[in-house]
């Protein structure tokens, strides 16, 4: 869920944003239908966002009972600390990681790989991957993979990886850089960007060799639900929590 | 009834007592040795790192406390480690009230098996009060990096890289390497039976 001043939004390739509902009604029946896990990712830009992020978060953890993950302008130890402390599970980094490889380190340190999610946006540009910040909108001259393997060793837990290029096209999940990130790491590797129907979700397990699958505007606009893509891929054999 | 969550430096414990709550239990987060003592239910969460979490409860005399204590008690994640003789995770001796070794998960082929085992998994051979109501190879949710040898104390398995103690029990001692507070139905049910132990 990308969350704006408090409500649950979802664009096109990170822009033209559409209201979604409220961010924890939205959890509670997603944990309810079967959601494995949730991502939260505050893109609000006022000041006083991250004392309504650790509100949220808290309303969040009193009412489901699977993990979550929250995103958003996170730069500090503090940062994490606050956000843990009101009950998330994991945090996610993105442009503070790029810009200061050594907090993944410290955060890590601190708190164990186990809830350090580092954020990866990439872009293909002529052929190459490189990632991007600031919700896409920045180009920086990283290559994914390079950056993918430098996270993972200064103590990244998971990867959450988001294909610019597939985000919000609803054309299937970037399946090709997926298989490449996660099978030249030892951590597992969530795909994002691109889910339009279900079969994208087994391609991106089988051929894509993701660990997790991340899909927003499907289900917030109920077009796939829950139950049915998790009945379709236990029958496709992906191995899956029913 | 009085469950005491037991107050150390591991993360993950506001979601213990979230989940406590909806369960409408009496829930306390204390390290206070007089009120462990006293409650009906105790419940040792965790997440976090063996050696430093020892050095707390040494710290604060809850090593010598929490063998002793009588009452039902829920070991969770780290505080199933905790309860056992040993960890590997920075050699570290712990609590001793099962005879079982904590080991590092060794995967062959690290592309296919991540470590942390991060996700959901299933536990088989469910054999307890504390899985009352529970399908076998029903889905709990985990977070971990070292493992509980199998033993004889062992109530339930999971099989990831080999099979290692999801849960074990032993007198009033009960432990679960996965999270209940974040296992969905299935964890709010071994919480609920754990609440119900006599």
């Amino acid at each position: 869920m990308d969350i704006k001043d408090g409500r649950t939004v979802k664009g096109v390739n990170f822009i033209q944003l559409r209201d979604a509902g409220d961010p924890v009604e939205l959890a509670k029946i997603y944990s309810d239908e079967g959601a494995d896990e949730l991502v939260f990712l505050d893109i609000t830009a006022t000041v006083d966002k991250r004392k309504t992020l650790a509100e949220l978060v808290t309303k969040v953890a009193k009412s489901i009972n699977i993990p979550f993950t929250v995103g958003g302008g996170i730069s500090t130890v503090e940062d994490v600390k606050v956000l843990l402390n009101a009950g998330a599970d994991k945090i996610s980094i993105n442009s503070a990681a790029v810009k200061h490889p050594e907090v993944i380190n410290e955060m890590a340190l601190e708190f164990g790989s186990q809830c350090i999610v580092v954020a990866i946006d990439t872009r293909n540009v002529d052929g190459i991957d490189f990632v991007h910040t600031h919700g896409g909108r920045i180009p920086t001259l990283l290559k994914t993979q390079g950056w993918a393997r430098e996270v993972c060793e200064r103590g990244a837990g998971e990867i959450l990886l988001t294909s610019m290029d597939h985000d919000g096209t609803k054309s299937g999940f970037a399946n090709e850089i997926t298989s490449e990130i996660s099978s030249m790491l030892s951590i597992p590797v969530i795909a994002s960007g691109g889910a339009g129907n279900m079969k994208h979700f087994k391609d991106v397990f089988t051929f894509g060799k993701a660990d997790a699958a991340l899909a927003a505007s499907i289900f917030h606009f109920k077009e796939i639900p829950i139950p049915n893509l998790k009945a379709y891929l236990a029958a496709e054999e992906v191995a899956i929590r029913i | 009834m009085k469950v005491a969550v037991i107050k150390y430096n591991a993360g993950n414990v506001q979601s213990v007592l979230y989940a406590l709550e909806r369960l409408g239990a009496d829930a306390i987060l204390t390290d206070d040795l007089e009120t462990i003592s006293k409650a009906d239910k105790v419940i040792f969460p965790g997440q976090g790192e063996a050696s430093t979490a020892m050095r707390y409860l040494k710290g604060k005399k809850l090593d010598k406390l929490i063998p002793e204590l009588k009452q039902p008690f829920f070991g969770v994640c780290l505080g199933q480690q905790l309860l056992c003789e040993y960890s590997e995770e920075n050699d570290t001796a712990c609590l001793g009230v099962f005879p079982v070794k904590v080991k590092r998960f060794i995967p062959e082929n690290p592309a296919t098996f991540k470590v942390p085992h991060v996700g959901w998994n299933n536990i088989f051979d469910t054999k307890s009060p504390l899985l009352r109501g529970l399908d076998n190879s029903s889905f709990v949710y985990y977070v971990h990096s070292y493992y509980c040898e199998l033993s004889e104390y062992t109530i339930a398995t999971t099989n990831y890289i080999q099979d290692f103690a999801a849960l074990m029990h032993k007198d009033n001692f009960y432990a679960m390497q996965a999270h209940p507070e974040k296992s969905g139905m299935v964890g709010e049910r071994i919480l609920k039976n754990f609440l119900e132990l006599k």
